[in-house]
């Protein structure tokens, strides 16, 4: 074995210390309630005792397991932690295996709520019946489903669904290439394209509606059940051209550019208010979690959860920046909502 | 006439009359060249701690500790989950991984007949093994917890996939270690009528100690740095609790920094470079731990 | 030392060390110990032992079931159509199932990462374990450890937020994407530096002195020497530590996740993305899987042959290191 002095050794040490020391100094904003109640959590969890004994605990205690929909995921991780802060003995776990992969889960009984951007289909609804899981279907935001370029890119303002059926058509595969194909005014640059996977409600939504059949695609662009990893995509690059959710571009409305989409009445924005009043089509979409009636029954964490979901969607919406419901598809929800419970 | 002697040292003096004394161009230029790619390491090094220095040292407050990970608030969120999770994650891979590891280079070092054909397989396995991607152990404990009905994405699982990861590591040192055992420890003590099994015990293993604790710490160390295999056990998902026991649901630092980095958002740009700051000095912590350990009780025979 | 880059150590030869002789005296003296306690001890450690058969045994097993399974379904590719198409597109419609693309995916980036490391790697090596004074060696020695220990999701980050829009977009002006394979392949080099260097070294520096000496007695210069003399004869050491690098490159999963992007087609060019075969089961896992469908089996398919190759690798390494070992 080589010998390392012992001089040599204090430098990692000192250069650990050091370090140690400056992090657990730098910096003790933040001085809301619930870093007080975690400093004690923190010993008590260190310890191994279970955690969180200081802060305010609801009645529920257990595991929600919610898989599905990416384009869902951030309005129901946005309810699960609202709703720990109230009831900190329950774990949310949120999973993002896209609307199919989830539905598949759901129906096997292994999730308790299912995230979906599209409505359940047949062969799904089949499975489920065959494993007897029963569902209650619930409609909790409206989303505008969003093609996106990025900020740098100067050429693109408004595509016709025609655009962009040539853009995305499965013919399209190795033939469309570059822009000026699409549009002989683009530029003639390399296209890169971004989407969601074959998984992914928004995939089936989006096909459906612009290339006339549901999962009908070319296959040579970056596929990817992260939406995140889409936004990443597209920014980074003027030539790139990617599609998700309205809420992801919400939240990187610095990076990207919403294009416009013209669907035979001229060029419409995606907006809350353009898909409420559904002038922006075809691109309109709900968004939907399924409740497993088998958990809401047995299990009153589920129950609780789906209550404060349901009882304050308009606030969770917001807060995630989602579309919220309008009053008539909000009626429907809490009547959905108390068959459920009833 | 010159005596051999003379001879000799006048041999040997240009030898020491100056460590380059070659002053020729290409020596210099080779010199040089190797200096730059010798900096050229160091500089990536450098360059990678301070870009993850500067992103992340903003938010190494005590919220990174003590807060769960948030999607809504990102400012506020932690990884504390992921520190948990990490801590006990390892914590049950050493359970697993090292009584076998060293267990296994027991056998192969002092009980094992290396003629043997089984013995030499048994050795070119654990060669084998411990060049086989990372990703392959997770798909193997996927299939192993699939077919005893073992859930995936607990902690148990986790464990045993990264002990199986590091197990041929833990052997190779383990065996390093016990082969710098004299042997005359062994013999001695055999001479004065102990059992082979009782030798190993109570001479060689103690003896051993110093490098297979270096050897065991630096192989958790990789352990904590990994995140591939735990991809397969559905590790990718939004934990926002404290792991707690075999059977829970958990994420680690490795995964928590792979999701963050994947968002596009400046703040979890900074939280996973925060977190990468937390694991490279877990890091440094054990290495360092390790090199005491060597150090300072390290025998020389 | 060895211990440290325990990889590779193995790979330099484990020969008969000092317990061997203690262990044939043993065996002579106490034949089979009577005790039941020790014969209990002793099937314990001999099942630990070939518990590592196993392990290997249950890495084909859980890659090749699900990949026979791969191959039985009734829109399943045939073998040949597997190795050899063009078009990979597991989810889609109308699916193909060729791995050439995942496989270029991967041949890129390795092929980068080697023009880094090798270059780099074995300069670094050849300066440590030739010219360098002790002090230096003290200082540098850990310096390519600590390089060595830096997890594979940080230098993915690395890549994804510095090499690819800072490095390579605004100081290089080179034109890629948020994602590529020269970004990827890049960092993949840098990682895995210190596993040439390391070993390099070590096989440099187990090079007899005597040869050094009279290579630099017969009148030729440090450079000459090292060139000439040293590094021919740690030829084995140094290939096996290239080899070893190719093999870590090839499996390597989580930079080329982050940074390698998610399109799997035919790389023909450095700064285009491309998914490599890592990239592939990455992606797939944390995705949609079920077990039992065509697409999770895919996971296992590709799986199967990452193992394979990196196998074959393994036995080339051991070959070619058989062959140019010298016995000093």
């Amino acid at each position: 074995m080589k010998r390392m002095t012992f001089g040599h050794m204090t430098i990692p040490a000192a250069l650990t210390l050091t370090l140690v020391l400056a992090a657990c100094g730098g910096g003790q904003e933040d001085a809301t309630d619930a870093v007080d109640d975690a400093t004690g959590a923190v010993e008590s969890a260190a310890s191994g005792d279970a955690p969180a004994s200081d802060a305010p605990a609801g009645d529920a205690s257990g595991e929600v397991v919610v898989d599905g929909s990416s384009t869902v995921a951030p309005l129901t991780s946005a309810a699960g932690e609202l709703f720990t802060q109230e009831n900190a003995g329950v774990n949310v776990s949120v999973a993002t295996s896209g609307t199919g992969g989830g539905f598949e889960k759901f129906c096997l009984g292994e999730t308790d709520i299912s995230n979906a951007s599209r409505a359940i289909e047949e062969d799904e609804t089949a499975v489920c019946d065959e494993n007897g899981v029963e569902y209650t279907e619930l409609q909790v935001a409206t989303d505008a489903l969003t093609v996106v370029v990025s900020a740098d890119n100067d050429f693109i303002t408004c595509l016709t669904v025609e655009e962009l059926a040539t853009l995305w058509g499965p013919e399209a595969e190795n033939t469309i290439t570059t822009w000026d194909q699409v549009n002989p005014e683009f530029p003639a640059e390399t296209i890169e394209l971004y989407g969601p996977g074959t998984d992914s409600g928004t995939f089936d939504y989006f096909t459906g509606e612009v290339n006339g059949e549901e999962g009908a695609s070319r296959a040579d662009y970056n596929a990817s059940e992260d939406d995140n990893l889409i936004v990443q995509g597209v920014s980074g690059s003027a030539n790139a051209l990617g599609y998700f959710g309205y809420t992801y571009f919400e939240e990187n409305a610095e990076t990207l550019k919403a294009v416009e989409v013209d669907s035979g009445d001229g060029c419409v924005a995606p907006s809350p208010e353009t898909s409420a009043d559904g002038t922006y089509t075809p691109l309109s979409r709900p968004l939907f979690i399924y409740v497993s009636n088998a958990s809401y029954a047995d299990k009153p964490q589920v129950a609780s959860f789906i209550d404060y979901f349901v009882a304050n969607d308009a606030e969770i919406a917001e807060a995630s920046q989602f579309i919220a419901l309008n009053d008539e598809q909000r009626t429907a929800l809490t009547d959905a909502a108390a068959a459920l419970a009833g | 006439m010159a005596s051999m002697g003379e001879l000799a040292a006048g041999a040997v003096a240009p030898l020491r009359a100056g460590k380059n004394s070659d002053r020729s161009p290409q020596s210099i230029l080779f010199l040089i060249a190797l200096w730059v790619a010798l900096g050229f390491a160091v500089l990536c090094l450098l360059t990678l701690l301070i870009d993850a220095v500067l992103d992340g040292l903003p938010r190494l407050d005590a919220n990174l500790f003590t807060q769960y990970a948030s999607t809504l608030s990102p400012e506020t969120g932690g990884a504390r989950a992921a520190i948990l999770g990490s801590a006990m994650v390892i914590g049950f891979t050493a359970l697993f991984a090292i009584p076998l590891g060293v267990a296994a280079a027991v056998y192969l070092e002092e009980f094992a007949d290396g003629e043997r054909w089984w013995n030499r397989l048994i050795e070119v396995n654990i060669q084998n093994l411990a060049a086989v991607p990372a990703i392959i152990y997770g798909m193997l404990t996927a299939g192993f917890a699939l077919a005893i009905g073992l859930e995936r994405r607990v902690v148990v699982t986790a464990a045993i996939a990264l002990a199986l990861l590091i197990l041929p590591v833990i052997i190779v040192t383990s065996r390093e270690a016990l082969k710098a055992v004299p042997s005359e420890i062994r013999q001695g003590s055999l001479a004065l009528g102990a059992t082979p099994l009782q030798t190993v015990w109570r001479q060689t293993l103690p003896a051993a100690v110093p490098g297979v604790a270096t050897g065991t710490i630096l192989a958790l160390s990789r352990a904590i740095g990994e995140a591939a295999p735990l991809l397969l056990l559905g590790g990718l998902s939004f934990v926002t609790y404290d792991p707690n026991g075999l059977l829970s649901g958990y994420t680690v630092l490795p995964i928590q920094i792979y999701g963050w980095v994947q968002q596009p958002q400046v703040e979890f740009r900074q939280l996973a470079s925060a977190a990468i700051i937390v694991l490279l000095l877990l890091l440094l912590l054990m290495n360092a731990i390790a090199i005491i350990i060597r150090n300072r009780y390290q025998r020389r025979w | 030392m060895t211990a440290t880059t325990a990889d590779g150590g193995s790979l330099l030869g484990a020969g008969p060390g000092p317990g061997a002789a203690a262990r044939d005296l043993a065996r002579t003296i106490t034949r089979r110990s009577n005790r039941v306690g020790e014969k209990f001890a002793m099937a314990l450690i001999t099942l630990a032992a070939v518990l590592s058969v196993f392990i290997t045994i249950g890495i084909v097993a859980s890659l090749l079931l699900p990949a026979i399974e791969f191959f039985s379904f009734e829109d399943s590719p045939s073998v040949v159509d597997f190795l050899t198409g063009t078009r990979w597109a597991p989810t889609f419609a109308d699916a193909s199932f060729g791995v050439l693309p995942l496989i270029t995916g991967t041949l890129w980036t390795t092929g980068i990462a080697l023009l880094i490391a090798v270059p780099f790697g074995l300069g670094a090596a050849i300066y440590l374990a030739e010219y360098a004074s002790f002090g230096v060696r003290r200082v540098l020695k850990p310096v390519l450890e600590v390089l060595a220990g830096i997890p594979s999701v940080v230098y993915g980050y690395f890549a994804l937020t510095f090499v690819a829009p800072a490095l390579l977009k605004d100081i290089l002006a080179i034109d890629v994407g948020t994602y590529s394979v020269l970004a990827a392949g890049l960092v993949l080099g840098v990682m895995i530096i210190p596993t040439i260097a390391s070993l390099s070294e070590d096989a440099m520096s187990a090079v007899p002195s005597a040869m050094r000496d009279g290579s630099l007695a017969l009148g030729a210069n440090k450079m000459r020497t090292v060139l000439r003399v040293v590094f021919p004869a740690a030829i084995s050491g140094i290939t096996a530590a290239i080899v070893l690098g190719i093999s870590r490159a090839v499996g390597e999963t989580m930079i080329v996740a982050l940074a390698a992007g998610t399109q799997a087609r035919m790389v023909a060019a450095p700064d285009q993305p491309g998914q490599t075969m890592t990239g592939f089961i990455a992606q797939t896992a944390t995705g949609e899987s079920q077990p039992g469908t065509i697409t999770y089996d895919a996971l296992f398919a590709v799986g199967l042959t990452l193992f394979v190759i990196t196998l074959i690798i393994n036995v080339i390494s051991i070959r070619l290191v058989r062959r140019f070992r010298e016995k000093y």
